[in-house]
Formats: structure tokens, C-alpha cells, sequence
């Protein structure tokens, strides 16, 4: 888009189109130092945030806004379990399938099935404490998936199984979801 | 506060120019403006000493108007051009608007924002605000004895990007650099915050006159992280004064009243709602124009008793809020309050009872955001701060846009740190179809209709393909403003149909320069002078940008490349002091060019040294 003026004499360490991983300088891993990428981010943020550029040349304030855009993205890829999962899979190469593969195991879509209409219930009884019940159930779920999440990708390489397992989170994150909304509307 | 003025050694070779820079609070009854004055932040008085400007304008026949007190003094024998409250206009349609027909304004239904008919014309809620942004413009241009670089507008949290594109139209109408619009909890955060040197998470639960917003902020190592916010940006103090009035009607057994009275009435409301904050009870005693007196006393119980469920309109969002940062109430470190309103007796009680703690009120609820914004302006305009603290805000309501059966499907959700980019890909639904129209809501809620519609655009000039195989990436991009901007391409074909958007109730650049020559003939003021003015500063302002990022980075160019930097450079000196704006124009916008590159690779610097002595091994271990 630009006519390029002149070289600058330093290659860049770090560039844009790089992974989340490799700018925020960390493993490649699932398992994650939460602290780590916590203080990587804030650092990032205050060498490229927008506020630190707003004095500056329209070129400076455009490339800042890119950064701190790819920066935030990151972050929010990195820190949400599901989604890094889900990314780690795209750098080796694995499509999640998460819109068109719905050959779920049978047992699990009953389970889903069953927490779905215990939702309803909920909702229909206005009862708080079971909302709570069966948050918790799905929180300790999503839990256990992420530890087999972990297995897959850094341990065992089993890729496609974690493909799967990935689209297993993705259900306990709609229900999540729908859980929360439940909150909304038994407080309204 | 420690924001003492440092002076970088590197740019001595010219003397350090302290850059005047305001925060402004445009409020709902009231607005103020505050700078950073040898490193403290301080609102700044009128000429009778008082920092209040009611956010009161009036319309006369003969082409003047007045803004503030003079307007608020007559405000019931005028009432149908004297605008209150217009900051719940801004951005919003006639239908949005709920109790019209109490106000006594005579509304013009116009699409995307309503506007109000006056003796002095038909005005836009843009134009009204800009004259509020003018007084105080002109107020700290004469106390601060310059012109101003820049200036941070606060805007209600929970304004959608409507109401935040309006805020921005008026503050450029009214001449003003928009340095940023920030946030009104997370400016006074800042100013809680630098001030107590806080950590934790606090809440900012802000009541207005208004307006309503809670935001809760993780406050850490000078970064102010907002988690989560919320609010009702139709429900403020504004809505007490309604209560009360409606009761005195109801009391007085009165209906149809003329605009007068009603101005009249919700005039004494309002006094009896801030006598109630110190005494039990409130004497009402109006004659009205008939010539009926009104004479009726209202306690405190019966008034916390009529607006109980306002309250509980603010707690809800709170609730919300608390729940989407993922935290619970014993959680909050500490709770500020924020807004004229949060000076009833029952409000202050209401949020200690919820948040378990006695809320902070050590700043004057009615100055703290104009104070942060001062100290965020300050630091936008370049003058060096001894603290390095930084600001991580959020969206406050998720973008989208209308499927299929009008449903909408979320691209960006609420609550995500700003800036934010989201890219979406569609197909094509026809084979050979060449245009494509894509609708973007704002909201939270599933059905379109429930949604706010913010643009409506065709993208046109995709080559003819069977159905599904053009590939078309929409880009939503939300800068650090919280303002929206869409563009689109088509990704197969290498046809880049790529288009910006700007939303349908924003003005285009063409109306606020119509605007602008329309006022300038109002105020016999020289529009191409002041042009060529700001012109003149945002060239030097520029210079003074890449002097700088020589004097720091130079050794990242070599000698040819300082060359063509520097005689771009000498260009706009060259042009700097002729009577033209276009050529000074053209040579800022050929050195901005000039320097991309040196932009890069400084932000290449800047973010290596960021995670410098941060190697892969160390972390593994």
C-alpha cells in the first residue's frame, strides 16, 4: 500500500503477523503461565498502546492502534483455555470442525441433553440454588476436559482427539453461556 | 498526585513547552473543564468563580443565544428554546426518547438523531452540546492564556457508539482536538487512583444527571485495567426530579399543564430533592400561571418510598457487571461514587448495603471526572508524567450484525478490551451476485429489531461467482475511542473493494464544515484564520513529534534516510508561516509518509525492548 522510501537499518525482532506465542514471548504450549502472560501483556501494552502515541505522526498513531489491536487479540486468545486450544490446533495444522462435525460420542450428548433441561427447569422454578448446582457441575466438567485438552496436545500429541475435545468444550461453553443468561433473567 | 513536568534531556535543543491540554466532563445538568497546572489537576473557574456550567443552552430570535446560568435562570419563562438536559439527544431518535411528552420542546423527527425547534432554528442535539464545548473551550483558552492542543471528552460508559460519534461531531464543531473520549468511571478512577495510590479492584458506580454506569476496574503496578462495565444510559437524576414531579401533580390534582409550568414544577422538584438531602422534609410552593397555587411538603420517606425502583434499576446493572468480571462482591477493594446524584442519602445506602463497605467519597462527586480527564489529556498531549501508568478500557456493548430472520450474530462482544479487531468471512447466497448488503447492530439482545442499528451498508463490485464461492472478509475495527469503523474486501477474486463506513447518524466531514461556516457567521469569527491556525499547530505539534523520535532513535536510520526525513521536515518549516492551509496540509501529509517506516521500526524497538531479558528458556523451566 505504501511506496517504500528507504530501508531502516535494524531487522525487527518481533513483527505483527507473528503467533500469539512467539509475541508474547512463551511456550508453545497448552499449559500455561497464567502470571507470565498476565505481566507480558501489560508490558506489551505500555510500550504500544495508543494513549502513548496520541501526541505523535499519524503513521505512529495508525501502526500503534494495529499493535495494541493484535496485542489485545492475543491475549484474549491466550488466557480463554478453549480458544487456545483451539489455536494451538491451527498452528499444527487441525481444523476444529466446530460448525460441521457433530458426530458426538452418544453418551455425551446425553449428558448434554440432560443439563439442558435441567437448565429449563431452573428457569421455569426461578430456582437460584440449582442454577448454582448446575453451574458448578459444568465448571467441573470444563475442567476436566482442559486437563485432557492438556494431555492431547503437550503430552501426547493426539491431535485429531483433541480436535474432538475441543468441540467438546465448545458445547460446556454454549451451556455456560446459556447458564449465565439464566442469571440475567431470574435477576430482571 | 506526583505528575510533576520532567523535561527530557534529548529534546532540550528546543526549550520544553508545557502543551495545554483540558479534560471535559460534559455532563447532563452540568459540565466543567480541568487541566493539569504544575502537576495538579484543577478544574477551572468562570469569571465569577464558580466551575459548574450548566449544561443549559438558549436559542433567541434575533440569532444570539446563551449558554449556562443566564440560560438556567430563564428556563421556565422560556422553556421551548431552552435546551436541558440535551445530553439524552445525543445520538438518539425521537422514538428512543420515552417521556417526549412531558419535555416542552418542540422535536423534529429526523432520522438517526432527532433535533429541536427553536426561535433561533432548527437545532441538532450536536450543535447544542458544541456550544456548551465552546464556553468552556473559550473559558480555559483565556485562563490558560493559549490555544488549546487537545482536549479528553468524557462520555458516559454505557454510550453506545451513536452517542460516542455525536459527543466527538460536537466537540469538532465546537473547534476542540478530541484527544480522546474517555470513559466518565474510568476518569475518575484516575483520579482516585493516582491519588491513593490504590491497588485491587474498586467500583465506579456513577449516577449522573442523566446517565447511569458501573464499571469495575482491576487497578495494578499503574495499570487500570477496566474488567467489566454496565449501566443504563437513559436513567440519572433527571428521573428523581420526574418522580417528584409527578407526584406534586398527582397531589395538587393537577393535568395539562402549560410548557411553562411543567419547566416550572420539575424546576422545584429538583430543589426539593437536594433539600432532601439534608433535612427530612421539603417544602413545595409554586404559583403556576393560571394564577393556582401549589403548595404541598414532601418527606423523605415518601420520596425514597416513590423511588425505590430507580434504585433498583442501578443495582441490576451493577449485578451484572460484578458477574461478567467474574468476581463476587467481597471481592471490591473499594467503591467510589461518582455523579451529583450519588449525593441522596438513599443512594449512598443502597450501594453500601450491596458492596458491604462504606463508599468513598473524598472527591467531590460532581469535579472527579473532569479531573481525571485533565490527567489523561495532559499525558495524551506529550507532556511527560512522573507516574508511567496505562489505561485499558472496553467496549461496553457487543457489535454485530442482522442474519438471517433478522437475528443478529455477535462479532465483537461486550466487555472486550479496546482497540479491538474482529474479521468475519460471507459468501455469496446467488450465483453471479455482485452486491451484498450488510446491516451492524449494537446490543445485547437477540432480535434485530431490539438491537441498536448503527450502519446499513451495500458492498458492491464483487465479481460474479457461483453462490458460496466469493469469499468476502468484513473487518469491524473499534478503536481506542470505542468508536466503530467497517470495512470490507473481497479475498478470491484479489478485487479489493475495500470501504470504510461511517455510521448512518454520524455527520459526514462535509456537514460539521457546513456547521462550522454556519456558526462562524453566527460569531463573525474568521473561519480560514482559525483553519489555518490549527493547521499551523498540527504542524508544528508533527515537527516537534520527529525531532524528537530523531533526537531517541536516530541510529535506526542511515545517513540517506535521516536525509529525505529532514528535508521533508524543512518542507513543512518552509511552508509553516504562509497564509495558505492547503500547502501546509499537503507537505504534513508528505512527511507523515515520509516517516512511516521510522515508525515501524521504532515500534519494532519498542517492542523488543519490551520483552527484552525475557527468553524462551527462562520460562520452561
Amino acid at each position: 500500500m505504501w511506496r517504500k522510501l528507504y530501508s531502516v537499518m535494524s531487522a525487527p525482532a518481533v513483527d505483527l503477523q507473528q503467533d500469539f506465542f512467539t509475541i508474547f514471548s512463551l511456550p508453545r504450549s497448552f499449559l500455561l503461565d497464567n502470571a507470565a502472560l498476565d505481566q507480558r501483556y501489560r508490558e506489551l501494552q505500555s510500550q504500544v498502546h495508543p494513549d502513548k502515541f496520541s501526541h505523535l505522526s499519524d503513521a505512529e498513531k495508525r501502526l500503534s492502534m494495529q499493535w495494541a489491536t493484535r496485542v489485545n487479540e492475543g491475549y484474549q486468545t491466550l488466557r480463554d483455555p478453549l480458544k487456545r486450544g483451539r489455536y494451538l490446533l491451527t498452528l499444527h495444522g487441525v481444523d476444529t470442525q466446530e460448525e460441521n462435525n457433530t458426530a458426538m460420542p452418544m453418551d455425551f450428548l446425553m449428558q448434554q441433553m440432560e443439563w439442558r433441561e435441567g437448565l429449563q427447569d431452573a428457569i421455569a422454578a426461578k430456582d437460584i440454588d440449582a442454577l448454582d448446582v448446575l453451574a458448578d457441575t459444568a465448571r467441573n466438567e470444563t475442567r476436566n476436559l482442559q486437563q485432557q485438552l492438556a494431555e492431547q496436545l503437550d503430552t501426547t500429541h493426539e491431535f485429531v482427539a483433541a480436535a474432538g475435545t475441543v468441540r467438546k468444550l465448545r458445547f460446556l461453553e454454549k451451556l455456560a453461556e446459556e447458564i449465565a443468561d439464566a442469571y440475567d433473567e431470574l435477576d430482571s | 498526585m506526583a505528575l510533576l513536568q520532567i523535561s527530557e534531556p534529548g529534546l532540550s535543543a528546543a526549550p520544553h513547552q508545557h502543551r495545554l491540554a483540558v479534560g471535559i466532563d460534559l455532563g447532563t445538568t452540568n459540565s466543567l473543564v480541568a487541566t493539569v497546572r504544575n502537576g495538579i489537576s484543577v478544574v477551572l473557574n468562570d469569571d465569577e468563580g464558580s466551575a459548574l456550567l450548566p449544561s443549559v443552552v438558549r436559542y433567541l430570535a434575533d440569532g444570539s443565544l446563551q449558554v449556562g446560568m443566564a440560560a438556567q435562570a430563564v428556563q421556565s419563562e422560556d422553556p421551548q428554546n431552552t435546551i436541558v438536559s440535551v445530553k439524552r439527544f445525543m445520538g438518539r431518535g425521537l422514538k428512543d426518547v420515552g417521556d417526549v411528552v412531558d419535555l416542552p420542546y418542540r422535536f423534529v423527527d429526523t432520522p438517526g438523531m432527532l433535533q429541536l425547534r427553536t426561535a433561533g432554528g432548527v437545532k441538532s442535539p450536536v450543535e447544542v452540546s458544541a456550544e456548551i464545548l465552546k464556553v468552556l473551550r473559550d473559558r480555559a483558552e483565556r485562563s490558560l492564556g493559549g490555544e488549546l492542543v487537545g482536549a479528553v471528552i468524557t462520555v458516559p460508559a454505557y454510550f453506545d457508539d451513536a452517542q460516542r460519534q455525536a459527543t466527538k461531531d460536537a466537540a469538532k464543531l465546537a473547534g476542540l482536538n478530541v484527544l480522546r473520549l474517555l470513559n466518565e468511571p474510568t476518569a475518575a478512577a484516575i483520579a482516585y487512583g493516582l491519588d491513593n495510590a490504590s491497588e485491587g479492584v474498586y467500583a465506579v458506580y456513577d449516577l449522573g444527571g442523566g446517565t447511569f454506569d458501573i464499571s469495575i476496574l482491576r487497578l495494578s503496578k499503574g495499570v487500570f485495567e477496566v474488567l467489566a462495565t454496565n449501566g443504563d444510559s437513559a436513567l440519572g437524576g433527571d428521573d428523581f426530579d420526574q418522580r417528584i414531579y409527578c407526584w406534586i401533580l398527582e397531589q395538587a390534582g393537577l393535568s395539562q399543564l402549560g410548557v411553562n409550568d411543567v419547566r416550572l414544577l420539575l424546576t422545584h422538584a429538583r430543589t426539593a430533592k437536594e433539600q432532601l438531602t439534608d433535612n427530612l422534609q421539603a417544602q413545595i410552593t409554586a404559583v403556576l400561571s393560571g394564577g393556582e397555587l401549589v403548595d404541598v411538603t414532601l418527606t423523605r420517606d415518601t420520596f425514597y418510598d416513590m423511588t425505590k425502583n430507580l434504585l433498583a434499576r442501578t443495582m441490576q446493572p451493577t449485578r451484572k457487571a460484578l458477574r461478567d468480571a467474574g468476581l463476587g462482591v467481597d471481592e471490591v477493594q473499594g467503591v467510589v461514587m461518582v455523579g451529583g446524584s450519588t449525593r441522596m442519602p438513599q443512594v449512598q445506602r443502597a450501594v453500601a448495603e450491596y458492596f458491604k463497605q462504606t463508599p468513598l467519597t473524598n472527591l467531590d462527586p460532581d469535579k472527579v471526572v473532569a479531573l481525571g480527564a485533565a490527567i489523561q489529556a495532559n499525558v495524551l498531549a506529550g507532556n511527560r508524567s512522573a507516574d508511567d501508568w496505562l489505561l485499558l478500557d472496553v467496549i461496553p456493548l457487543s457489535l454485530g450484525i442482522e442474519t438471517m430472520g433478522g437475528l443478529t450474530e455477535k462479532i465483537i462482544p461486550r466487555n472486550s478490551t479496546i482497540p479491538t479487531a474482529r474479521a468475519q468471512e460471507f459468501t455469496t447466497y446467488k450465483d453471479g451476485q455482485t452486491a451484498m448488503s450488510i446491516h451492524v447492530m449494537q446490543g445485547e439482545r437477540e432480535l434485530v429489531s431490539d438491537c441498536r442499528s448503527l450502519a446499513q451498508f451495500e458492498l458492491r463490485g464483487i465479481p460474479p461467482m457461483v453462490a458460496g464461492a466469493a469469499r468476502i472478509r468484513v473487518t469491524f475495527q473499534v478503536d481506542a475511542d470505542g468508536l466503530l469503523s467497517v470495512s470490507a474486501r473481497e479475498m478470491i477474486s484479489g478485487h479489493e473493494s475495500s470501504i470504510a463506513v461511517k455510521p448512518s447518524y454520524g455527520l459526514s466531514d462535509e456537514e460539521i464544515t457546513q456547521m462550522l461556516k454556519d456558526s462562524a457567521q453566527h460569531a463573525k469569527d474568521d473561519m480560514q484564520a482559525r483553519a489555518l491556525r490549527e493547521q499551523q499547530v498540527e504542524a508544528r505539534q508533527l515537527l516537534e513529534a520527529v525531532e524528537a523520535a530523531l533526537q531517541e532513535d536516530g541510529d535506526l536510520l542511515d545517513a540517506d534516510a535521516k536525509a529525505a526525513i529532514r528535508a521533508s521536515m524543512e518542507g513543512v518549516r518552509f511552508l509553516l508561516e504562509g497564509e495558505d492551509q492547503t500547502p501546509i496540509k499537503r507537505a504534513v501529509e508528505a512527511l507523515n509518509q515520509a516517516t512511516l517506516p521510522f515508525a515501524q521500526a521504532r515500534m519494532d524497538k519498542s517492542v523488543s525492548g519490551a520483552l527484552k531479558g525475557h527468553k524462551m528458556s527462562d520460562l520452561e523451566s
